[in-house]
């Protein structure tokens, strides 16, 4: 085994770097597909109705499905939009988020074995930054439509990111100060003894609603909101390129539950010493378990009126993060 | 600003409602398989209409359009012909020689089934009859009327506890629209000329 390792090692690193990066793409898009399934087959028990159930066994080839229709399906441009930002937006939003994967630590990181593309010393910020970034892909998408409905989104989410991202980053740097790093394997190891969201949980609460409003999902999902914005951002799109908003989505909401279960529930490591089952299932089985949570968020809460949103963001959550991030500091100063 | 706190921060509530949507997600499915399982319908039930013919093959029809006066929905188009003795469509005088219902205005009441004094119109159970133009709906004697293979039925007023049977082999004659023009097999732009009555395009 170690032989295998040692020739795969010594492959140069451009040649590792691209094999890893293809490998995750295949999985991180495999992922993507059956979170959709699996979120419209909860959200339909949830609803009593069976949900998707007719291409192939118990509905398993439904996104296969999905993917053909929206293929063959029209690339639509409106006369108004600016052609240019309007097909460049999707790729913006896709490539933000998918570029967060290149630093998640998804198992133990062994010597010779890195299961991660990179790990980098600031990971959390990586993170962060490109998750900031990905609002570009949706304001300028829906500003470039040229229409009502999502120059409204666009504005919506704009408003709405900044506002919780603020939150979201107030509530993790209290993980920070206890672990002390910011390397996201750092933070994991961190947590052997102790999740941190036992004395992190008011940071945790926060993080974990504030990673629903920054994915825009239910019930902050002001920014598509179909009962008043048709679809708010993407109005405008079809086939290939709505598509590929909507793979963006879904894969932020894998970034915001991988980054949960790394700050928050400890990684791979594995709860009540089950070492035995190795450290990769632990981590696929916690970021499963936030999936759940939002699309269960998703089929119980109805949608926050838009200055409810804003008053919560910058009222209840800001104040409470900040709140959170002194006390952490004050005690890790006095006790730690 | 008190009570907008007070639903703000009303946790119970919040878990309340996640419970039940969590509850449900066990709860049994009411949903029926449509095309492989179907839902047992009244037994009365009326759908689509059948021509029916004696037992020595000749049709019950005999052209008299009592059905079409009796129908509420204007759906029926009788237009009655003369038996010559060389071609005895029906054992009477006279036959239909074009017998169309339009079953989109059909309202399925079953009153050209009590009008009918030969009982040669008869309400069926069956229902499934989606098609992709309007045109189509339009049945005439070509997929009415039932083969003389087929056999006589029951009388509706003969049925046990009123249950309509179907000889069941209407069902095999596939639409004969031509896609191309939307028109069924009777040339429909002739009965709009002769017939003013029930046949909105």
């Amino acid at each position: 085994m170690s032989g295998v390792l040692d020739t795969i090692n010594a492959a140069p690193l451009w040649l590792i770097v691209l094999v890893k990066s293809i490998l995750l793409l295949f999985v991180v898009i495999t992922t993507f597909a059956y979170a959709m399934l699996f979120e419209r087959k909860i959200m339909g028990w949830m609803q009593l109705r069976p949900g998707p159930n007719r291409v192939g066994p118990w509905g398993m080839l439904q996104p296969a499905a999905d993917a053909v229709k929206m293929f063959f399906k029209e690339d639509l441009t409106p006369n108004t939009a600016d052609p240019l930002i309007y097909k460049l937006a999707p790729f913006i939003s896709l490539l933000t988020a998918f570029s967060v994967y290149a630093i998640i630590p998804f198992a133990e990181p062994k010597p010779g074995t890195l299961w991660a593309i990179g790990n980098v010393n600031a990971g959390i910020l990586f993170v962060f930054a490109l998750t900031a970034l990905g609002v570009y892909g949706i304001s300028l998408g829906g500003w470039a439509s040229g229409s009502k409905y999502p120059l409204l989104g666009s504005v919506r989410s704009t408003a709405q990111m900044i506002s919780y991202e603020l939150a979201m980053t107030m509530s993790v740097i209290g993980v920070l100060i206890v672990a002390g790093t910011t390397s996201l394997a750092g933070i994991v190891h961190a947590q052997n003894r102790l999740w941190f969201f036992i004395p992190q949980i008011f940071g945790f609460l926060i993080y974990i609603i504030t990673a629903v409003a920054e994915t825009n999902r239910a019930p902050f999902d002001l920014v598509e909101a179909d009962a008043e914005l048709v679809a708010g951002f993407h109005t405008e799109y079809s086939g290939l390129r709505f598509g590929l908003f909507f793979i963006a989505e879904y894969v932020n909401m894998l970034t915001v539950s991988c980054i949960a279960t790394l700050l928050f529930f400890g990684g791979w490591n594995a709860p009540f010493g089950l070492t035995f089952i190795p450290g990769l299932v632990w981590f696929l089985l916690k970021v499963g378990g936030f999936i759940f949570f939002y699309i269960w968020l998703r089929a119980t809460l109805p949608r926050f009126r838009y200055d409810r949103l804003m008053a919560f963001g910058w009222k209840v959550l800001l104040p409470a993060a900040t709140i959170n991030l002194v006390l952490t500091a004050v005690v890790i100063a006095v006790w730690g | 600003m008190k009570r907008y706190k007070k639903n703000l921060f009303n946790v119970g509530a919040l878990m309340q409602g996640m419970a039940t949507t969590f509850g449900f997600m066990f709860k049994k499915k009411p949903t029926i398989q449509y095309p492989s399982v179907k839902k047992q319908h009244a037994p009365r039930f009326h759908g689509l209409h059948e021509l029916r013919r004696y037992a020595d093959g000749k049709e019950r029809c005999i052209g008299c359009e009592l059905c079409a006066i009796a129908c509420p929905a204007n759906a029926i188009t009788v237009v009655g012909a003369e038996n010559t003795p060389e071609d005895r469509k029906s054992p009477g005088e006279r036959n239909a020689a074009r017998y169309e219902i339009d079953e989109l205005r059909c309202i399925f009441g079953g009153m050209c089934e009590e009008a009918c004094p030969t009982d040669a119109i008869v309400l069926t159970p069956r229902f499934e009859m989606s098609d992709y133009r309007r045109g189509s709906f339009i049945y005439a004697k070509d997929r009415l009327l039932v083969p003389p293979e087929a056999g006589v039925g029951t009388a509706p007023d003969e049925r046990p506890n009123g249950i309509p049977s179907d000889l069941g082999i209407v069902a095999e004659v596939k639409s004969t629209t031509d896609i191309a023009t939307g028109y069924s097999a009777t040339n429909r732009g002739e009965i709009l000329k002769t017939e003013t009555r029930g046949l909105a395009p």
